[in-house]
């Protein structure tokens, strides 16, 4: 043994002189990919101690393998989204460009490339900052791209901001089973899902700008998870042109968005939609659903869980356009059949699900209600899907009613 | 353990062992080894985990049987293990190809994992923080395979040795009592009595637990499928592990069927469903994502998502098998 402990050791010591403070060439022309990279960011990684700012220069450096970062109290900064450019086309093993297992983690100024599973994952942390994060997959929409372009999942405190997520093959922004999260002030096109709020509570979604994906914004309640989802703020957002046609890999919860979904809620309470400016999103600018009407439907798993979205409120938005080309095989039929060839849904849309238990002489009260107040129409099409589109129909005057207006998240040490 | 004259030599006090259940990784053969300070005690915890003292280094060396200008894809039957070497055995540098050598040093900060890379001529092994990448060609009959052999990083070691989100230690994960509950390469001796002859390991539980052998077909199907599932995915896979995030528990202690997959929906997939809707549709591998990840190795969807770049055929095969064999229907 005392022989394999001399190299051992010997090999230890070599490692440690070989990582440390390694000094990283930066390159004057961008695009010029610098050899070992990859060695020298994750020793950085490996060897990094609370507190420590690891700097990338600005150039496109590619990688073969993921990157991995497991010390707390971190911060990972480029020289900006499109000058930091790390590149996973050759990508040959690890299922995310950058994975984080790690508490008081910010990541600034850089982009992430065409990494072939996730971009940057972080699971399992608090207090988390992505700034000015850029995910893309460059080669557009396309269902080989990876799922997530920013991923937090089982995190708590984190905040997204002015980050651009483009061509996801699931959500470019992903918010999951998390607590105390900001969205805000980020751009997110030609994604399946834009931004996603799953299983998530406290979120607060605002200034961003969600464009050309299959559906803008989303808040979901998955069954079967630890948590569930509650209290989601989306507002003053621009939701416009979420046409793109579903790309997502069958199977999926996503799969089953219809293209031409603005804003869309499954299966989430207490969800708060105000202020935001939709635009052309030609399915409906506003779908709630419950996961019994989604492609995600199985009503033998969901034993635990409340499948019925409640208590969602709506108001002081600004539409335009929209709902006049719905996707998904029955929509269509439906649209034609009670608003004409010619015409188009109203803003908000629904499944019709509600919980049997709640209904009283044959209503819904108004506490758990879809409320929609301070726009031009509190107009619902209830596509009737419990009864299969037997009996389809707008209702005005169920809807007119208020939830009070949710807290603002309050992130805490930032 | 040293080089020496084309041989690779385990030291006196080293105790190789075997496993019930092993991991997958690309047909790679494993010598396995503990080694405990003297005079200290190994104790087996409530959940079957064992208790090392500080000080004890587990190793694992990855090898291959030599082929024609390549290395050969065989079962690892620790047959290549030469018992006679030394005084506890060693391998024959003239019939095997070593790759790489993991090191679990348990130290007060709790247990490290250390990867050490063979060189060329098989002479040294050096530290490889970050990993390394090796371009292999597996030769299986007249078939060639080139692949990627990935030495993981440190942190990659964790990736599959944290099997605790919340604590992040790093655990060791095959040597646990049940999985060691078998005859070692001395195979007229059960590894465990033997230890415990010597000295150095204390058990408790009486009758010790074992572990399904999954290459072994006079188990049933359903216990080899099991304790395939459970070496190869549980270390995430379970309610404390880092795949919690995905609701699907394939640990050995899971016995709820909708945990363990059956008509599952998946929760972040992504392109990981392969178009499929459930994790398992009983009777159905072909529609099960489970199969689908397994047989896939595109980074993004297959899985485990580190530790192989070559399809285990007949991983793949028993676990179809298992699910071909269940009974019912997922509700579309």
């Amino acid at each position: 043994m005392l022989r394999i402990l001399a190299f051992v050791l010997a090999g230890l010591l070599t490692a440690c002189s070989d990582s440390g403070d390694t000094k990283v060439q930066s390159s004057s022309t961008p695009s010029v990919a610098l050899p070992n990279m990859q060695k020298i960011l994750q020793s950085k990684f490996l060897n990094a101690k609370p507190g420590d700012v690891i700097t990338i220069p600005a150039g496109t450096f590619d990688f073969q393998r993921s990157l991995s970062l497991k010390v707390d109290g971190v911060t990972v900064r480029g020289a900006g989204m499109d000058k930091t450019i790390l590149n996973f086309k050759n990508q040959i093993s690890g299922a995310e460009g950058i994975l984080v297992t790690a508490s008081d983690f910010t990541i600034e100024d850089l982009a992430i490339e065409d990494t072939k599973g996730d971009a940057l994952k972080i699971n399992d942390g608090k207090n988390i900052v992505v700034r000015r994060v850029r995910t893309e997959w460059t080669n557009g929409p396309d269902t080989d791209n990876g799922a997530y372009g920013i991923y937090p999942v089982q995190t708590e405190n984190t905040l997204i901001e002015g980050v651009i997520a483009i061509g996801a093959s699931d959500a470019g922004i992903y918010v999951g089973q998390s607590r105390n999260v900001v969205v805000r002030d980020s751009r997110a096109e030609y994604n399946v899902a834009g931004i996603e709020i799953e299983n998530t509570v406290d979120a607060d979604v605002y200034n961003n700008v969600a464009t050309n994906n299959t559906g803008g914004i989303l808040v979901f309640n998955m069954p079967n998870l630890s948590l569930e989802g509650v209290r989601t703020r989306i507002y003053n957002n621009q939701v416009v042109d979420n046409n793109t046609a579903n790309f997502a890999a069958p199977g999926g919860a996503v799969a089953g968005v219809p293209a031409g979904s603005g804003i869309s809620i499954n299966s989430n309470d207490l969800v708060e939609v105000f202020d935001n400016d939709l635009k052309n999103n030609q399915t409906a600018h506003i779908v709630i659903s419950s996961v019994y009407s989604t492609n995600y439907s199985d009503r033998d798993n969901a034993s635990s869980f409340d499948p019925y979205p409640e208590k969602i409120s709506i108001h002081d938005n600004r539409y335009e356009g929209g709902g006049n080309d719905p996707d998904t095989n029955y929509l269509p039929q439906l649209k034609a059949a009670v608003f004409g060839e010619e015409g188009s849904f109203p803003n908000v849309i629904w499944d019709g699900f509600v919980n049997p238990e709640l209904v009283v002489d044959g209503k819904l009260p108004a506490e758990y209600q879809i409320c929609i107040y301070n726009e031009a129409s509190s107009a619902v099409f209830n596509v009737d899907a419990p009864n299969q589109f037997a009996n389809p129909g707008v209702n005005e005057t169920d809807h007119q009613c208020r939830h009070s207006p949710l807290p603002a998240v309050q992130l805490e040490s930032f | 353990m040293s080089q020496q004259s084309n041989q690779l030599v385990l030291h006196d006090d080293v105790h190789p062992y075997l496993l019930n259940a092993s991991l997958f990784t690309d047909y790679a053969h494993k010598l396995r080894t503990i080694t405990i300070p003297e005079g200290h005690l190994v104790t087996v915890n409530s959940e079957g985990s064992l208790n090392f003292p500080l000080g004890s280094i587990i190793s694992k060396t990855f090898y291959y049987p030599k082929a024609d200008s390549g290395v050969l894809q065989a079962d690892d039957d620790g047959s290549l293990f030469k018992p006679d070497v030394g005084t506890r055995g060693g391998l024959d540098l003239t019939k095997v190809h070593l790759v790489e050598t993991r090191l679990l040093v348990h130290r007060q900060s709790g247990w490290v994992a250390l990867p050490y890379v063979w060189n060329n001529e098989q002479t040294e092994a050096t530290l490889e923080a970050t990993g390394d990448i090796k371009s292999l060609e597996l030769v299986h009959g007249p078939e060639r395979r080139s692949f990627p052999y990935i030495v993981p990083d440190q942190n990659q070691c964790a990736g599959c040795h944290g099997t605790n989100t919340a604590s992040k230690s790093v655990n060791p994960i095959g040597p646990k009592v049940a999985n060691l509950n078998r005859n070692g390469y001395d195979r007229n001796q059960n590894q465990l009595e033997a230890w415990q002859a010597d000295g150095w390991l204390e058990l408790k539980a009486n009758p010790v637990p074992a572990m399904k052998n999954w290459q072994d077909t006079s188990n049933t199907l359903e216990d080899r499928a099991r304790s395939y599932l459970d070496i190869n995915c549980g270390h995430c896979h379970s309610k404390q592990g880092p795949a919690d995030t995905s609701g699907l528990y394939l640990d050995i202690a899971t016995k709820h069927k909708m945990r363990l997959g059956e008509c599952k929906l998946p929760i972040a997939a992504g392109q990981g469903t392969g178009g499929n809707k459930f994790s398992i549709v009983p009777g159905k591998p072909e529609e099960s994502i489970l199969v689908y990840r397994m047989t896939s190795i595109d980074p993004g969807a297959m899985m485990p998502e580190l530790g192989r770049s070559l399809v285990h055929d007949e991983g793949v095969a028993l676990i179809a098998d298992w699910i071909s064999e269940m009974k019912g229907s997922c509700n579309n």
